[in-house]
């Protein structure tokens, strides 16, 4: 590392945010420059389909670090830019405008963008009340249509759907979700977990239908606007707004066009390093090894972001800080506030510990005596704990899992 | 503008100008205090901004709702005076506040 060496980072979300001012901690000791293509200053996206859609936190209050925090941390920011190509055998970052820009390392934290739906194609997509959430200008152009008494269509049952339904029923709207598989939630939780969410989301005046494939859209030939969803069973959905939250799709063209190796993700080990020892990657984009649970993974998770950024940078400038955390999620809908930990993948039992019909309870994934992953419903403190058993995969014995009357702390080894 | 020292578990100190109304946690990660990881962003669900509040400040502070009360409950080396430094704004009753970070931040 040289004083003129430069770090580059692709990609202005939470993983190159936290990346390019930890590289500056962590005492690299040249340049580095902060390439986002959105104008805003780098911003929390969880709120987006929270707090921000809901209008009760201003877009002041999204931005990760203040504007002073990069000026401290000599971190250049370079937004509303685009990168085109990047050249590994000249080092070199080539920008659409015609700049280019030369590294010493580099970074990917490219992140990911909303799975296009198929039946959009139709033309769907250039319709002004047809929109994915994934970005601030996203929220901003729905918000101009999220009015008391609109009629809503959600495609999509995730937790970005979910979410978007709790707070617009709250706002007034009139809410339809559709999903496609039998049940909401259904590639993150158990069956019981997303029952649940189903019967409270009705509660609230959602009409939440499952097991309903989208396949066309009828557009008003004047307006361009959506005004009716099709289904698949023959429904016919009156809408004034569209939101579709089908997913993410990693965005790693950019490096399996550099020649990165490239598999559902930009491949990465614990170090946050790629295939190019010159050239690490955090976030979304990503794709690793875990340790805990023996598998490649690739995470759409706000935490993992921050602690993949926080090994790359520290690799960047010579260090060795081994990422492998038990990736957590959290999604607050109405007064539940849903926190997870691990991945469930492969659990043979399900065990629940609480009340459901007092909305305060934790489900347990088991895989003989080991807790592969935990689903937390305003349980806070049985989250923190949860985490620990999680990632240090400490057994338990089912019976007295179960039983709220014994604390679950109790259930740790003794120290 | 009001005054904010955090003192990291090392003891080092870092005095602070804050704004009013921006939490203690943003302030400490605008000014890049080690220490103050703020995972989730602030709402609540990560426990990744623990601190201690001097003592002197305790009462002057709006107390815990139960959501934050939850999270330190389980969270590493909790006290008395723990807060989550997320969900302490600067306010004119806060102004001069003087925090400490757990040993679990370091």
């Amino acid at each position: 590392m040289r004083r003129d060496d430069v770090f580059v980072v692709i990609g202005a979300g939470h993983a190159g945010a936290e990346l390019a001012v930890q590289a500056r901690e962590q005492g690299w000791p040249g340049r580095i420059v902060l390439v986002g293509n959105e104008q805003a200053l780098p911003y929390h996206r969880p709120p987006l389909s929270k707090a921000y859609l809901a209008g009760s936190a201003s877009l002041e209050t999204l931005a990760l670090k203040a504007r002073s925090t990069y000026d401290k941390a000599a971190v250049d920011l370079l937004l509303g830019r685009q990168v085109s190509r990047v050249d590994r055998a000249a080092a070199r970052v080539d920008f659409e405008d015609g700049a280019s820009l030369h590294y010493a390392r580099l970074a990917f934290a490219t992140g990911g963008r909303a799975r296009p739906l198929p039946a959009a194609a139709s033309g769907a997509e250039s319709a002004s009340n047809f929109h994915y959430l994934r970005s601030l200008g996203d929220v901003d152009r729905i918000r101009t249509r999220f009015v008391p008494g609109a009629r809503l269509s959600i495609v999509g049952g995730g937790y970005v759907g979910l979410e978007v339904a709790a707070i617009a029923v709250q706002h007034g709207l009139k809410v339809v979700v559709l999903e496609a598989a039998s049940r909401v939630l259904a590639r993150v939780t158990a069956p019981r977990l997303s029952s649940f969410y189903e019967q409270v989301h009705r509660a609230a005046g959602v009409d939440l239908r499952t097991g309903v494939q989208v396949d066309g859209f009828q557009l008003d030939r004047e307006s361009g606007l959506v005004t009716q969803v099709h289904c698949s069973d023959g429904e016919r959905v009156d809408t004034d707004l569209v939101i579709a939250g089908i997913g993410l799709l990693p965005n790693t063209e950019l490096a399996a066009r550099a020649g990165l190796a490239v598999d559902d993700g930009i491949l990465v080990d614990a170090g946050s390093r790629t295939s190019d020892p010159a050239i690490v990657a955090a976030g979304d984009c990503t794709r690793f090894h875990s340790a805990l649970y023996g598998r490649s993974i690739r995470l759409e998770s706000v935490p993992n972001a921050l602690e993949q950024s926080r090994s790359a940078a520290a690799t960047v400038c010579g260090k060795e800080r081994i990422h492998d955390s038990a990736p957590w999620f959290w999604s607050d809908q109405y007064d539940l506030k849903l926190k997870m930990v691990g991945l469930s993948h492969g659990y043979d039992q399900l065990l629940l510990r609480g009340s459901v019909e007092e909305r305060s309870f934790s489900a347990f994934y088991l895989k003989g005596h080991r807790i592969l992953a935990v689903d937390t419903v305003n349980r806070a403190p049985e989250f923190m704990l949860a985490k620990r058993f999680v990632a240090e995969r400490i057994p338990v014995d089912p019976e007295r899992l179960v039983d709220d009357a014994v604390p679950l702390k109790s259930l740790l080894p003794a120290a | 503008m009001y005054k904010l020292t955090i003192i990291e578990f090392s003891g080092k100190e870092h005095r602070l100008e804050a704004e009013d109304g921006k939490s203690v946690m943003q302030t400490a990660v605008d000014a890049m205090v080690p220490g103050i990881m703020a995972d989730c962003g602030g709402s609540c669900s990560c426990a990744t901004c623990h601190c201690y509040v001097d003592e002197a400040w305790i009462a002057r502070l709006q107390p815990a709702e139960s959501a934050e009360r939850d999270m330190l409950e389980c969270a590493l080396d909790p006290q008395d005076n723990s807060r989550l430094s997320c969900q302490l704004r600067m306010t004119p009753q806060s102004d001069g506040l003087v925090v400490r970070l757990p040993k679990s931040q370091v």
